[in-house]
């Protein structure tokens, strides 16, 4: 006999109907879209982002006056026979992290992507995937059974990889072809998992499930499959061969969309995966592995995001290190009794999240308008547009700012978090390792700064006119992820009690000088590109002792470029894929 | 040896040459096939699944058919995506159409990060 359902999910709760419309609408959107046609595509899209935006607003409103998790239970049969959607506080914090930026992401496309301006059919396009995209992370966010997460996740990603190659060039039609083929090797590893876990317990609901597995091997190699698979689709460092070419070569609103939300519905997937599925399964160094590849992450997209030449790579490249980032509360959340705790660490990722969606949308957004403006986004000529397009440069800075931690960004609450957490579970490692991350981001953040406020060698000559509007989104969108840590999240995330911000302290302002100070020094060390003190005379014998030492990390950093040229070989990531499923599925077996 | 083990090799067959083949094959059509292979051999695993229900006593159990066929549905999209993507790669681009004999440089796990 099965064992009965928890009570907690016997029935539909009071406003669970809204998990359904979360999904529906903007389906129905999509659908509407087609019918109607291309000249009404993006008044459909402006009229069901409003209201999706209130759908969003209600749920998240609903969570904390809920007992439990908001339930609906799909033609009211209770799992394992039907299916349940679900909202707790990380799903409702991620359902208005994607509110925030899509609707962003709208307004910023609201006139790059108007019908009438061009003949082609990429504002179609465009409109119709925004609309699926929402639709799909929603889904991902709100399902509660392995299966609809399955699908949901096919689903964003068939309406991600069209993002890719809007543009119809033949660079960006081949990124999306790797693209979608990397994702469906990961999307069949994450089947053959849950096959495997539906054959030993009968069920795939979450709750059902955390209740059932135990430690038999096929259980831990059926988690070791889905997570690399998972891993592959958020294109964690060595997996990641995917993720430059597509988040570079897409319009900068389908990139917003890519590098803010798309990667994060797979990492959604691997918190429930390991946090509510099976916390106590997978032991501590299958966490610290998580987390080994996270610090890979972090070192190698950020020393490879300072050799770019184009913005738009380094802010791929930027991706992939945040990426990593992440990566870390996975160890940080493994408490003494053996289990992953849903604690402050759990808290601190999932609000750096939300922190790096808001924040490096509003980036790509940033690098779109400056791309429009002058026609290129060679990082060397760049001087003298902070003058032609301030609004533009003003957003990518304070969304560089909100990255690198400086309060009261969701980012820097989130490194409180995960540092008091590393000091809780005496894991000093990984306090380095966040720190190190801080500093890394300062110091492609600041290269680029320094290059945008450089004065122009010529006059600068805008190409287009500047998108104030677009200019505008981006610049909402970069303050709120600046403004993160003020939001009380103790509703929503287990937040341990930390002092609140104070913004005036000596402390705070040595906290956010350093990763800026310490960026400054890896940016002139680790470009290859000639810095802007390498003239001055007056510094003479300071720049002479630095560039013996520049010399050294300029054959290092192009060593790492070298090895990832190696692990960007399709052959070697799709066996490195299959070499961390063995890895994952052996270091949980010995764990058990 | 019964006919659940003789399918579940068969399934582990499948998943082995699908794996193998999307791995070592460098042109991207014989990949969506090769994942079609994979796809195949996970669909079979789950019918596998599903027989097991039988042991039980309960004659098949329903809800793996269920996932297998929706899993059909999302491999077939799946594969349908990828090839409308080649297809609009061989119009967009010339050099392409030759690249299943000529340069490997054109495939798109030569595109370099």
């Amino acid at each position: 006999m099965l064992p009965p359902a928890p009570a907690l999910d016997a029935a539909t709760t009071p406003s669970g109907f809204l998990l359904v419309l979360s999904i529906a609408i903007p389906i129905a959107g999509v659908l509407l879209a087609f019918v109607l046609g291309d000249r009404y595509v993006r008044l459909v899209a402006f009229a069901m982002v409003p209201l999706e935006l209130a759908i969003t607003v209600t749920i998240v409103a609903a969570v904390p006056h809920s007992t439990g998790p908001l339930v609906y239970l799909l033609g009211a049969w209770p799992p394992p026979l039907g299916v349940a959607l679900r909202v707790d506080g990380l799903a409702a914090v991620m359902l208005a992290a994607t509110a925030v930026v899509i609707s962003a992401v709208a307004v910023y496309a609201g006139a790059e992507f108007s019908v009438t301006t061009t003949k082609a059919r990429a504002p179609f396009v465009f409109w119709i995937l925004l609309l699926a995209v929402w639709a799909a992370l929603n889904a991902i966010f709100v399902g509660g059974d392995l299966f609809t997460l399955y699908v949901a996740l096919e689903l964003l990603t068939f309406a991600a990889v069209p993002l890719v190659s809007l543009d119809g060039r033949p660079e960006t039609l081949r990124a999306a072809i790797r693209y979608l083929l990397f994702a469906l090797l990961g999307s069949v590893l994450y089947l053959l998992g849950t096959a495997l876990l539906y054959g030993l317990h009968a069920t795939l609901d979450i709750v059902l499930l955390s209740h059932r597995i135990g430690a038999e091997p096929a259980s831990l190699v059926a988690a070791a499959l889905m997570t690399s698979g998972l891993l592959a689709k958020t294109a964690l460092f060595p997996l990641h061969l995917w993720l430059p070419p597509a988040h570079a070569g897409a319009p900068a609103a389908g990139s917003a969309i890519l590098s803010g939300l798309v990667v994060k519905g797979s990492f959604f997937i691997i918190v429930r995966l390991w946090f509510q599925v099976m916390p106590g399964l997978p032991g501590f160094a299958a966490t610290q592995l998580l987390a080994a590849l996270g610090a890979a992450a972090i070192v190698f997209g950020s020393v490879l995001a300072l050799r770019q030449e184009r913005l738009k790579l380094l802010i791929a490249y930027s991706t992939l290190a945040q990426i990593g980032y992440l990566f870390l509360m996975f160890p940080l959340a493994f408490n003494g009794s053996g289990h992953l705790e849903s604690g402050g660490a759990l808290a601190g990722g999932l609000l750096q999240a939300a922190s790096h969606a808001t924040a490096k949308a509003a980036m790509f957004m940033a690098a779109g308008s400056i791309y429009a403006g002058l026609g290129h986004d060679r990082i060397t000529g760049l001087g003298g547009i902070a003058r032609v397009l301030p609004l533009s440069v003003l957003a990518f800075a304070f969304a560089g700012i909100a990255l690198i931690g400086v309060q009261p960004s969701g980012a820097s609450l989130a490194k409180d978090l995960l540092l008091q957490a590393a000091t809780e579970r005496q894991q000093w490692w990984w306090a380095v390792v966040l720190q190190a991350g801080g500093v890394f981001t300062a110091a492609y953040v600041l290269l680029v700064l320094a290059h945008a406020l450089a004065p122009p060698d010529k006059p600068v000559v805008l190409t287009g006119p500047a998108p104030r509007l677009g200019d505008v989104a981006a610049l909402v969108l970069a303050l709120c992820s600046l403004l993160l840590g003020l939001v009380p999240w103790e509703p929503y995330l287990p937040v341990p009690y930390i002092s609140p911000p104070d913004l005036s302290g000596l402390g705070t302002l040595s906290k956010s000088l350093l990763p800026v100070l310490g960026g400054v020094v890896l940016a002139i060390l680790l470009s290859p590109r000639p810095h802007p003190f390498a003239s001055s005379v007056r510094w003479k014998v300071a720049i002479g002792m630095l560039n013996r030492f520049r010399r050294g990390c300029c054959a290092f950093s192009s060593y790492v470029e070298r090895g990832n040229g190696v692990l960007c070989e399709w052959p070697a990531a799709s066996t490195c894929l299959l070499m961390l499923a063995l890895l994952f599925s052996v270091l949980m077996l010995v764990a058990a | 040896m019964s006919g659940v083990t003789v399918f579940g090799l068969c399934a582990a067959a499948a998943v082995g040459l699908g794996l193998y083949g999307l791995i070592t094959n460098p042109q991207p059509l014989r990949k969506i096939i090769a994942f079609n292979l994979l796809g195949s051999g996970v669909f079979l695993l789950f019918g596998v699944v599903g027989r097991r229900g039988a042991a039980a006593g309960m004659g098949n159990d329903p809800v793996p058919q269920a996932l297998v066929i929706t899993g059909v549905v999302v491999a077939f999209s799946a594969t349908a995506l990828a090839i409308a993507l080649l297809l609009r790669l061989f119009q967009t681009s010339a050099s392409v159409a030759r690249s299943g004999r000529a340069s490997p440089g054109d495939d798109p796990d030569q595109v370099g990060g």
